[in-house]
């Protein structure tokens, strides 16, 4: 990484933004080109680049994102019932209400380094989801989920039309559903993107991978590490709240399942597979996660006879017997392998693969 | 009359049933090479570790000015300007020898923590071009754009040496900053430390080499077995058969 000019940060954010606007479009060939995937693919996206900030800078792996991605949802859901069907107060309270409880944990977290720093978290997290079926159920309310109701005050909206059913999420009058909610959720990518990149670039970011790499030399260096590091835990911590607004933005609706330990597995799944520590890996990484879970887990056993129906009978029944293993349900099978294939041969994730592809790539025309 | 920088009364410490360091007394004067020698186990980069923070003595205190250093942290004793070279280098591995270089001089200029995530690396031209210019010093500029992982164990030392100079210390510690060099290396790291001295920077070295203590030094301590056994100029130390019998059993110094 050398000093990048602000000409290819500019350069880079053009191109970001035309890439996220015709996800559209180009991802229409492999059948991912509507709106409720490629909302998930932003949204999943902004938490992984998020987690980047924390697990990619400093090399602190947090197992408990997931907890701030559950915050992010509830707050916004609350936001929906008190205030307003506005996306707008909605997104800024589960900022700031992660954010807080990121300064909370990443305080206590942050006592700790390397594994114990990792447990820590997942103890956090675990307990935000246990307490959200118990003691927490007036605000969380339990496992019926958090959601809409006809009588929720809504302070700022006008009444509601008697016989009106629920209201839905909306920007100024436009409705969050279908393309627009998919827009809407792009561009707070491009926006957090755009703050990621910064931050990498800055010398802030430079301090970050300073103390991954070496936080003993960066005591005896001047630098109280501990602010520095929580600055980066609340900041990714607020990443995953925004996220979690966002999906409460598309579905209004909160449960205790999104802070599970294997939600916050995921996002660290994620950004291994990108790339930790690069700027679009993590991004590819949530993509990819995201668009195979949608394949696979809708797969069935019918669906896998019917694809490989070409075969002679007795090895249809045979490949349908390995593979269903490996789809629906036991998608996170595929996962698990997917995992362990990239940590083994690209520890680098896809960022590392592209690059090996680009140097054959180079080397393969100067021989030509 | 000399100004003391540097003052550790009565420090002692001890690991489990050793006792690395007893008793030490020293002061370092302002502007002097103050060298300190001593057989391997001595207690030398002991002594640093109390000094810079890493270890707390088991009683005693270290002085610098009027600042006690005992109980500060060690980014604090840092930022106070005193600035320590490891045995075996401490550096970034994965940053470039430039940015090695860069985060301690953000380290002085921004002191312990600034929150800045939004500044454009662009707008650091001064810190950068200073940066370059210490590399120059130590002739490592070519390889600037390098990660420093893969240098050389002794190109290692000199980007250390490079990270603390680019601080300005009141008052450098080194430990051992020529072992492992080639003779040539260990030339040029005396020829700087030589010139930097001009620029009345106050140093402690600890040194196996003789010639380079005695090219360097104007005052050197001996520490043997936790204790300091001598202490003088180098024509004192020299002429002291204490030493000469503690340090190296009784050979020529
Ligand atoms: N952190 C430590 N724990 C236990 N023993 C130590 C520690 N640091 C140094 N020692 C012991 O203290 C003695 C002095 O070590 P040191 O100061 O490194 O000597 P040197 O003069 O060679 O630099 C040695 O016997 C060493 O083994
Ligand atoms: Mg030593």
């Amino acid at each position: 990484m050398s000093i990048h000019s602000t000409r290819n940060d500019v350069l880079t954010m053009v191109a970001f933004t035309a890439v996220v606007l015709t996800m559209p479009l180009w991802l229409d060939p492999i059948g991912a080109a509507y709106p409720d995937l490629l909302q998930k693919f932003a949204i999943f996206g902004l938490f992984a680049i998020g987690f980047n900030i924390l697990f990619g800078l400093t090399g602190y792996l947090s197992f408990g994102h997931a907890a701030f991605l559950g915050v992010g949802s509830y707050a916004a859901v609350w936001s929906f019932k008190l205030l307003t069907m506005n996306v707008l107060p909605a997104i800024a309270f589960a900022i700031i209400v992660s954010g807080v409880f990121a300064v909370l944990i990443g305080f206590i977290s942050l006592r700790r380094s390397g594994i114990y720093f990792s447990i820590l978290t997942l103890a956090f997290a675990q307990m935000s989801y246990n307490m959200a079926y118990s003691v927490l159920t007036p605000i969380t309310n339990g496992e019926t989920s958090l959601q809409l109701a006809l009588n929720d005050p809504r302070i700022l909206d006008p009444v509601a039309e008697a016989g009106a059913g629920l209201p839905s999420t909306e920007l100024f009058g436009m409705s969050m559903r279908g393309y627009s909610g998919f827009y809407f959720c792009a561009v707070l990518l491009i926006i957090g993107f755009y703050i990621s990149l910064r931050i990498f670039r800055s010398p802030f970011g430079m301090k970050l991978r300073a103390i991954k790499s070496n936080q003993t030399r960066m005591n005896y260096t001047g630098y109280n590490t501990r602010p520095y590091l929580l600055s980066a835990f609340v900041i990714s911590g607020m990443y995953a709240g925004l996220a979690g607004a966002l999906l409460a933005i598309t579905d209004p609706l909160a449960g205790a399942e999104r802070m599970q330990w294997t939600a916050s597995g995921e996002v660290v799944l994620m950004t291994i597979l990108g790339g930790v520590g690069t700027l679009v890996g993590p991004l590819l990484g949530a993509g990819l996660i995201k668009y195979f879970e949608n394949i696979f887990s809708s797969y069935n056993e019918r669906v896998l006879h019917e694809i490989f129906s070409f075969l002679p009978d007795a090895l249809e029944n045979l490949v349908v017997f390995v593979t269903n293993p490996f789809v629906g349900e036991g998608w996170h099978l595929t996962l698990g392998t997917l995992f362990m294939v990239i940590v083994i041969f690209l520890p680098g994730g896809i960022m590392e693969g592209m690059s090996r592809l680009g140097r054959l790539f180079r080397f393969g025309r100067k021989e030509g | 009359m000399t100004e003391t920088v540097l003052n550790v009364s009565n420090v002692q410490k001890t690991f489990g049933g050793l006792q690395a360091l007893s008793d030490i007394n020293l002061k370092v004067d302002k502007g002097q090479i103050h060298a300190i020698i001593g057989p391997n186990g001595a207690g030398k980069s002991t002594l640093l570790n109390v000094i810079i923070g890493r270890l707390a003595p088991d009683s005693g205190t270290v002085k610098f000015g009027d600042m006690i250093l005992t109980g500060m942290q060690p980014y604090e004793i840092n930022q106070a300007g005193v600035v320590r070279v490891f045995q075996t280098p401490e550096i970034f591995p994965e940053l470039t020898l430039l940015q090695n270089v860069m985060v301690p001089a953000f380290a002085k200029r921004d002191g312990s923590f600034k929150f800045n995530p939004f500044k454009s690396m662009a707008r650091e031209k001064a810190i950068v071009e200073e940066a370059e210019h210490v590399l120059e010093d130590l002739g490592l500029h070519n390889q600037m754009h390098n990660l420093s992982s893969s240098m050389s164990r002794g190109d290692k030392r000199r980007l250390e040496l490079a990270m603390c100079l680019i601080q300005h210390p009141k008052l450098l510690l080194l430990d051992e900053p020529t072992a492992g060099m080639a003779r040539h290396d260990t030339n040029r790291t005396i020829e700087l430390l030589q010139r930097i001295k001009e620029r009345g920077m106050t140093k402690v070295i600890i040194e196996h080499d003789m010639h380079v203590v005695f090219s360097l030094a104007d005052h050197i301590s001996v520490l043997a077995q936790g204790a300091i056994i001598a202490d003088g100029t180098p024509d004192e130390v020299r002429g002291n058969p204490k030493v000469q019998e503690a340090y190296l059993g009784g050979a020529h110094l």
